[in-house]
């Protein structure tokens, strides 16, 4: 069987039921993108799928021959990083890391579907997609972070949206009167 | 995983003449499918792929509506403009469930086939009439939270977990399937699903082999409110306790007309006639919305922990009527 996965074509004989995850990551070496649930609850294990945003775990690879894939490894590389790699590195939108290629992941995806005028569960208009927190945080529900990273993470992503909207979260020492 | 052998179909035909086997399924999406094999509650001996087959579109029907074909990804339909400006009450369903990643790849006609999320159902462990007939159901007894409230048997009280199937309930959707001998036919959503009674793992009428092709939608209600409610243990990426779909119109302060479905609380996509009766023709008051989740309610029985569904219920109703009507 044939893939072609970040740009290039990858041939391996695998087993009927390897998940699009396993092909990269034991067949192919590219171990970027994270095995966490392996059952599509925790999206460490997004990839790109002719650019939409799926849970590989949740995926057989032998349905995938004819699909251009991009993992966190065709996003960037050292000193070539994808801008929202960047944003994550700067915003310290990790703590542990495991959840990072997938956040990433479903993050560029997830600006896609903005710029389509994809709604979401929160969006007020279903006509309009305006990005705020609330979206982001709706639109990356997916993507779990067992660090909780999340404030950081939001905070990357809005960066790349190119939106400056940012909701103060906490009260500083002083107005809670500590 | 158990072993399986894989086939491709490239046409409809071909996909039901290889569907028709006994321990064979479709697989499209496969984020349910393929979560049910991982467990190995679902042992299919063959998959046949209809990814390649054209039921991809959504298209507008002659006599008015929409046609869905049954591999429309449900982000895609709850994005098409078409459904937004007529059916908002499907979009905002399919919004409701899920994930970004889930929503990108399960289809439209596998969103009608997912399978109960109740515990018991998914621990192989444990004994369960659905997954393993005449073995018993641990839910009842157990814990069930989540389960059903309506329509349950002494066999099963699992729940439909869909929301986009809430809405195709309200909104009178048909379903189209091919049958392995080439036969075509329509079903009323109503006629879909079928209650657990003493077996609980037949869950529709389709027959082996057949194959979902499309779900079609009738012309929209001119002039309607739409509303999909969903009541949750976290607010994202969560199954429905209770849901309501509803598209209704007034007249004044008068009901003229109401589609109410309802989530959560059944092994089906519920919807009950006489909840709709309690309120059209109708003025829009909390009494009489009090009649409509009373008419709801009236054959309700919880089985413990998921008692609380019941009063749930019975406020999520009220308030979804509120909105729909603006009483």
């Amino acid at each position: 069987m044939q893939w072609t996965i970040n740009g290039r074509t990858y041939e391996a004989d695998v087993d009927v039921r390897t998940s699009l995850l396993d092909l990269a990551r034991e067949h192919l070496g590219l171990t970027g993108s994270k095995k966490g649930c392996d059952h599509g609850q925790c999206g460490a294990c997004t990839m790109l799928v002719n650019g939409r945003r799926v849970n590989s775990c949740l995926s057989l690879a032998v349905m995938h021959e004819d699909d251009e894939i991009t993992t966190i490894e065709g996003l960037g590389q050292v000193g070539n990083l994808h801008p929202m790699q960047d944003a994550f590195v700067r915003h310290d939108g990790y703590q542990c890391g495991y959840c990072t290629p997938g956040q990433i992941c479903s993050a560029v995806g997830m600006l896609d579907e903005v710029a389509k005028g994809w709604p979401s569960h929160v969006s007020a208009d279903l006509t309009s997609a305006d990005l705020n927190d609330d979206e982001i945080s709706e639109r990356m529900s997916g993507n779990l972070c067992r660090c909780a990273a999340y404030p950081n993470i939001v905070d990357a992503i809005r960066e790349v949206a190119g939106i400056d909207n940012r909701q103060p979260v906490l009260a500083t020492a002083k107005e809670i009167g500590a | 995983m158990k072993q399986f052998t894989y086939e491709r179909a490239a046409s409809t035909e071909s996909a039901v003449a290889e569907g028709r086997g006994a321990g064979t399924k479709f697989i499209a999406g496969g984020t349910n499918l393929l979560d049910l094999m991982k467990l190995q509650i679902e042992t299919p001996d063959k998959l046949v792929d209809i990814t390649r087959l054209p039921l991809g579109e959504i298209t507008a029907r002659d006599e008015g509506g929409v046609s869905i074909g049954a591999l429309v990804p449900n982000s895609d339909l709850a994005a098409d403009p078409r459904i937004i400006a007529d059916y908002e009450v499907l979009s905002r369903a399919l919004l409701a469930g899920a994930s970004g990643q889930l929503r990108n790849k399960a289809t439209t006609g596998g969103n009608l086939l997912q399978r109960t999320r109740c515990y018991y159902f998914y621990d192989t462990a444990m004994p369960c009439n659905k997954r393993e007939p005449g073995t018993g159901c641990a839910a009842i007894g157990g814990v069930n939270r989540i389960l059903a409230v309506l329509g349950t048997s002494e066999k099963c009280i699992a729940t439909h977990p869909s929301d986009m199937a809430v809405a195709m309930r309200a909104l009178d959707a048909t379903v189209v399937t091919q049958k392995a001998d080439g036969d075509r036919r329509r079903i009323a959503i109503g006629d879909f699903y079928r209650l657990p009674g003493d077996t609980p793992e037949i869950e529709t009428v389709l027959e082996p082999g057949e194959l979902i092709t499309a779900v079609e939608l009738p012309a929209p209600v001119e002039g309607a409110r739409h509303l999909y409610r969903k009541v949750r243990d976290r607010a994202s990426y969560a199954f429905a306790l209770v849901s309501v779909a509803g598209v209704v119109t007034m007249d004044g302060n008068t009901v003229k007309t109401a589609a109410l479905a309802f989530g959560g609380l059944g092994p089906m996509p519920w919807r009950d006639p006489a909840v709709e009766a309690a309120i059209v023709g109708k003025a829009a008051t909390t009494a009489n919305f009090e009649a409509a989740a009373d008419a709801l309610l009236a054959d309700a029985k919880g089985f413990g922990t998921n008692d609380f569904k019941i009063p749930l219920a019975r406020r999520t109703l009220i308030a979804s009527l509120r909105e729909l009507t603006g009483a």
